[in-house]
């Protein structure tokens, strides 16, 4: 090995262990028992593993409530995202149309600008609108941040697969719903299964909205945030741990598509 | 089918996301601006503006300021040493990748928790200390009486959080780089050094203009990690933002706030795209 490629190597692993470390300490954290958190002197690896912190999390007042919270205003965003989303990608992709530039350029606006001067006046539309405090409310503001993402990710996965195919169809018989759905659709099912998780962990993590729109109808992150003045280090390990999980799983699912999909929105 | 159905049909298919993006973007938008302008009573004011205008406010600017002012630099270099070791196609990499784009599927609130496991008193940074003997009571990191303390945890805490962001951004616009460009830099003998400051940098220049923008404009609304790290001893724009909104009840001057946070950031935003133009870039 060259002297340079064991520099490379040294590098990559001290910048792995300052990703991966922190990571496996909130998981030692969540399963070390709820006393030995608040004792001193106490070791690195806890002196028996437990579930403890964990099933009372689970069980504390509010959190299945924000967990259902959560999870409906993720799927909710992605069925938005997607409904909205994927028709106008495949637009971008298949036509040529006055004012498509425009449109391309509103869509690319909407990620310069900071949450809070949407969020605040929200408030005030929602209660207009008798849905502050709801879980459609929030499903709306995630769906903001996600569908730009799922317009300029479909856009390319479209362009990608070509137009051709959809014409033989219709030449074949197909009405144009039905050659997109015979040709196009399969072909492009796993670019939308990803576009999909993204918008589910962009909402499943979003805090600042979540937590003004809402008052008892509160997600998780928007129930950890109202907890946090009151509350104890096991229930905010366990919390931060039950909240990571299932990102890791989908971002460990998506990993291939990662590069892609990131280079594809931020040209 | 038709010609005129023809011509009608994208329209039709970018109609629901123009629609959403009028209701939820462009409404909420000049409805903020004019709340932020107006009294409870609908008359046009700035007296929103000079209530919020004070100590708090100051701090709060200052405060987010210079977390921008650390951490995007720091973030941007660090993102590029990651791309161009992940460039280097060395056996291993695509691993490494896919280790340092975990952080971005995280969590605000999870990253700050995380990290407050660590720093808090008996956190697993005093637990190591200890355990290697440097220290015998648990030092305080997290304290109103420490602001520089809090500043660096809260950055540290950003840094691990959002450099993959920057990262991701930043890879696909390297290896976007023609690899001629490269070829014909080694053909005039230049060192390593020097094609990353001649040829890499160069053309990055649109992609770091780029990841510039999305960092700012999502430091500007930095507010979990603040709350958990810090509470109250910290405040930073997003955060009072959500304290004014919380605790005054008063919406105009929640929107006041929220609108100052836009207006700097945009000002941020504009600054990047006017002093990093490039010629290849549009």
């Amino acid at each position: 090995m060259k002297k340079q490629e064991v520099i490379c190597y040294i590098a990559m692993v001290i910048i792995s262990l300052f990703v991966l470390v922190p990571i496996i300490l909130i998981t030692i954290g969540t399963f070390t028992p709820r006393l030995e958190l608040y004792k001193w002197p106490r070791g690195l690896i806890p002196s028996r593993f437990t579930s403890d912190s964990f099933i009372s999390f689970a069980q504390s007042y509010g959190v299945m409530n924000g967990l259902k919270n959560s999870i409906t205003v993720a799927v909710l965003t992605v069925i938005f995202s997607l409904l909205i989303g994927i028709p106008a990608g495949y637009s971008l992709s298949r036509f040529k149309f006055k004012g498509k530039s425009l449109f391309t350029v509103g869509v690319l606006t909407t990620r310069m600008f900071p949450i809070a001067i949407l969020a605040v006046p929200l408030v005030k539309i929602y209660m207009g609108l008798g849905i502050y405090d709801s879980i459609l409310g929030v499903a709306f503001i995630h769906t903001i941040f996600a569908f730009p993402f799922a317009i300029l990710i479909s856009h390319s996965i479209f362009a990608s697969v070509p137009g051709e195919l959809e014409e033989a169809a219709m030449v074949l018989g197909c009405s144009r719903l039905g050659a997109f759905r015979r040709t196009t659709l399969p072909l492009v099912a796993p670019g939308i299964a990803a576009i999909a998780i993204f918008a589910f962990i962009i909402s499943w993590n979003e805090v600042f909205a979540a937590t003004l729109l809402t008052l008892h109808n509160r997600t998780l992150p928007a129930l950890i945030v109202a907890r946090l003045e009151a509350t104890t280090l096991d229930f905010l390990f366990a919390s931060a741990f039950f909240m990571l999980v299932p990102c890791l799983v989908f971002i460990f699912i998506i990993r291939k598509r990662l590069l892609r999909m990131w280079g594809i929105i931020l040209r | 089918m038709s010609p005129k159905r023809q011509s009608l049909l994208p329209f039709f298919l970018i109609l629901p996301a123009v629609i959403f993006f009028l209701i939820f973007f462009a409404l909420p938008l000049i409805s903020g601006i004019q709340t932020a302008f107006t009294t409870p009573e609908g008359e046009l004011t700035l007296a929103n503006f000079e209530k919020i205008y004070g100590k708090s406010f100051i701090k709060a600017v200052f405060n987010t300021l210079s977390l921008v002012a650390i951490i995007i630099p720091i973030q941007l270099a660090l993102a590029l040493v990651i791309a161009l070791l992940v460039n280097t196609r060395l056996f291993g990499t695509s691993k490494f990748l896919f280790i340092c784009a975990i952080p971005i599927a995280l969590s605000e609130i999870v990253a700050g928790i995380i990290w407050l496991s660590i720093f808090t008193e008996k956190g697993y940074l005093n637990v190591m200390l200890h355990t290697l003997g440097f220290l015998k009571q648990p030092t305080i990191y997290l304290s109103y009486e420490k602001p520089a303390t809090l500043f660096m945890t809260i950055a540290l805490t950003e840094i691990w959080r959002a450099t993959a962001i920057v990262m991701l951004i930043i890879l696909p616009g390297l290896q976007m780089i023609h690899k001629d460009y490269f070829d014909t830099a080694d053909i005039f003998g230049a060192s390593r050094l020097q094609k990353l400051r001649y040829v890499t940098l160069p053309m990055l220049k649109p992609t770091i203009r780029t990841s510039l923008i999305i960092r700012t404009v999502l430091a500007f609304q930095m507010f979990a990690p603040v709350l958990v790290l810090a509470g109250r001893a910290f405040p930073v724009l997003a955060s009072e933002t959500y304290r004014i909104q919380f605790f005054t009840r008063n919406i105009h001057l929640a929107a006041a706030y929220a609108l100052i946070i836009m207006v700097i950031s945009t000002a941020f935003v504009l600054f990047y795209m006017r002093s990093l133009r490039t010629r290849w870039s549009a």
